[in-house]
């Protein structure tokens, strides 16, 4: 579902050109793990935030759904990201002003549903990952592993194909980590793609297909388990 | 994004900085409130001289010899195109008109007056004795001129307050016989002071009947007719008259002009109006400042939230979206900050009026529908520049916070 063909990635920095992506393929199917990981500056970030379409490719093509992603404008960009994607942050970015609940209304709010929809969908979804007590806590009353959760909520309250997680447990405590990978686990043997980028070898490893990246390049790919 | 959404939002980031907001609330309000208060003044200043002015009698009309065909330039003071005098008989025969209540001819002059040792230069005005009401003058002693034809004269005379000082110091001069050139007039009364009303300065004058006048400065003219018309509604119907009766008796000749003191009122009303206009702009400036002040902090308000940006970026937010957003939020704190400048404002002059009860102090309308406009557009136009930034922000570089 995903299908990335000679992207390069290239930023100046000072009289510099990095190319932090170097004439990558990559292909993700529907329903995959995978874990993404690599040194500091290998690239990691940036496969995420263009598969993510936070970012755009300097060359090279992205076919998202069979459709050419490459070149989209802003707004249809947003559409994509919109219907498309679930992202989750090392540092969750939820609004402090908000209660669980309407964190986790946001993405349908911006996507115009009717109150009353969405307002239950929230309420569903934060019921699917155990916050169905906390939810009108702002982020400050809620623990760690709780605010994981509800970014979580949000990441898949529009029911998004792919979830892409940028270090989700990098901010947690050992438990409250693998809570949060049990979940997103749990999400994807329902059916969601997964793309996990970490440091951390025991995260990485629980994945089914294990990207290693060096300087721009995706130099391993591997799966293991049930392939 | 729904539009109640989006005023949602904008709404809860202005109550997230309290101490922002109070401080951009304070500065539209200030700018509306001194809109509201100075054009409050100007409004006042205008009607409080102009409802004078009608105090004095706004049913006057003046009727001058020749044709004044251009503003400045005194009408008929041109060599060899010297305008016919009005007489005394075109003053009776204005008096034809059933518009025209009273008349009252005058003419004027200097001349020596004296009283025993005491002399001086004075001017003269010679009139009848309608005067008293068509000026709405008082005495202080005495009586005004007799009710005589106007063309007999008689040996009398009325004082200003400041001749009567001159002349007699504290002392009664009611009987008392004053030399004015050639002849002398017994003094009758004594005008109460009333200052400059009108072109003259009652004070300082000395009147006499018309005919007695004219036969001391040996004119045979008027200087000017005063006319009173029936009402107000009336003046226009009555300068007519006036102009048809005396062209009439000038051989078809329209060789006069009708003034009236609506048009000095009206002049009054122009220049006091633009003094309000005037005193609003310069008000409307520091809603300029304020507007200035917006972006600022509006500006500021995106690098603190800058992250926030990004991530609703990464939620599907449009740029278009982002920009709407934080136009709203500028356009919510200018019009709660035009509301509060509008209360204050409404107090202020609420205030003044208590103070002066004299002087009606009372912001006119336009100004604060103009004061509020202004408020919401600078709003609005210096809102959208930090707007802009925001909705350009890229979202991986907002989500790290550069």
């Amino acid at each position: 579902m995903m299908r990335l063909e000679q992207v390069c990635r290239d930023f100046q920095v000072g009289d510099q050109v990095v190319h932090a992506l170097d004439h990558v393929d990559l292909v993700i199917q529907a329903g995959e793990y995978i874990s993404v990981m690599g040194p500091s500056g290998s690239g990691k970030s940036t496969l995420l935030n263009l598969l993510g379409l936070l970012d755009r490719p300097t060359s090279g093509t992205y076919w998202l759904s069979d459709k050419d992603v490459s070149a989209l404008g802003d707004s249809e960009l947003a559409e994509q990201r919109q219907r498309n994607i679930g992202f989750i942050f090392q540092s969750f970015h939820l609004l402090p002003r908000l209660s669980a609940l309407e964190n986790v209304e946001l993405p349908l709010v911006l996507a115009g549903a009717p109150p009353k929809e969405r307002r239950a969908r929230a309420r569903e979804v934060l019921d699917a990952v155990g916050l169905s007590a906390r939810l009108d806590h702002r982020p400050d009353q809620l623990s760690g592993g709780e605010r994981q959760r509800v970014a979580i909520g949000r990441a898949i309250v529009m029911r998004p194909g792919v979830l892409l997680a940028d270090e989700p447990t990098g901010n947690l405590d050992s438990k409250s980590g693998d809570e949060v990978i049990e979940i997103i686990e749990q999400l994807n043997r329902d059916g969601i793609s997964l793309l996990v980028v970490t440091h951390d070898p025991d995260i990485g490893g629980r994945a089914r297909r294990h990207l290693v990246m060096h300087d721009g390049r995706i130099v391993g790919d591997e799966r293991t388990g049930l392939q | 994004m729904r539009a109640n959404d989006t005023s949602r939002l904008a709404f809860q980031s202005i109550r997230r900085y309290p101490l922002r907001t109070s401080m951009l609330l304070l500065a539209i309000a200030i700018g509306v409130a001194a809109v509201v208060l100075l054009t409050a003044v100007g409004e006042g200043a205008r009607r409080y001289v102009t409802g004078e002015f009608a105090a004095l009698g706004t049913h006057l009309l003046v009727v001058l010899p020749g044709k004044a065909e251009t503003a400045g330039g005194a009408a008929g003071m041109l060599i060899g195109a010297t305008a016919r005098d009005l007489t005394l008989d075109d003053a009776a025969a204005i008096l034809r008109s059933s518009r025209v209540t009273k008349i009252a001819p005058v003419v004027v002059g200097t001349g020596n007056a004296s009283w025993r040792q005491r002399q001086r230069e004075i001017t003269v005005l010679g009139t009848t004795f309608e005067m008293l009401d068509v000026q709405h003058w008082r005495m202080q002693l005495g009586q005004f001129l007799p009710q005589i034809d106007m063309d007999v004269s008689s040996p009398v005379c009325v004082m200003g307050n400041g001749v009567r000082h001159e002349f007699f110091d504290g002392a009664n001069p009611i009987g008392e016989w004053l030399r004015i050139g050639d002849t002398r007039c017994r003094v009758i009364g004594v005008l109460a002071q009333a200052g400059v009303t009108g072109p003259f300065d009652t004070d300082e004058l000395v009147i006499l009947p018309v005919a007695s006048a004219q036969a001391l400065f040996n004119a045979a003219g008027v200087f000017r007719i005063l006319a009173e018309a029936v009402s107000r509604e009336s003046m226009p119907a009555a300068q007519r008259d006036i102009i048809e009766i005396i062209t009439a008796r000038h051989q078809g000749e329209e060789d006069i002009t009708v003034v009236t003191q609506d048009a000095v009122l009206s002049t009054f009303d122009t220049i006091f109006g633009m003094i309000t206009t005037a005193l609003g702009g310069i008000a409307a400036v520091s809603l300029l400042v304020a507007g200035i002040l917006i972006m600022n902090v509006m500006l500021v308000a995106v690098s603190q939230r800058t992250q926030e940006i990004g991530l609703l970026k990464a939620l599907g937010a449009k740029q278009t979206e982002i920009l709407l957003l934080f136009v709203t939020e500028a356009v919510y704190l200018s019009v709660f900050g035009a509301v509060l400048g509008l209360t204050l404002g409404n107090a202020g002059t609420f205030a003044m009026r208590t103070l002066f009860p004299a002087i009606d102090f009372r912001a006119p309308t336009w100004a604060m529908a103009a004061a509020v406009f202004i408020a919401v557009i600078s709003g609005l136009l210096f809102g959208i520049l930090p707007a802009n930034r925001a909705a350009r922000l890229d979202p991986v570089q907002a989500l790290a916070g550069r």
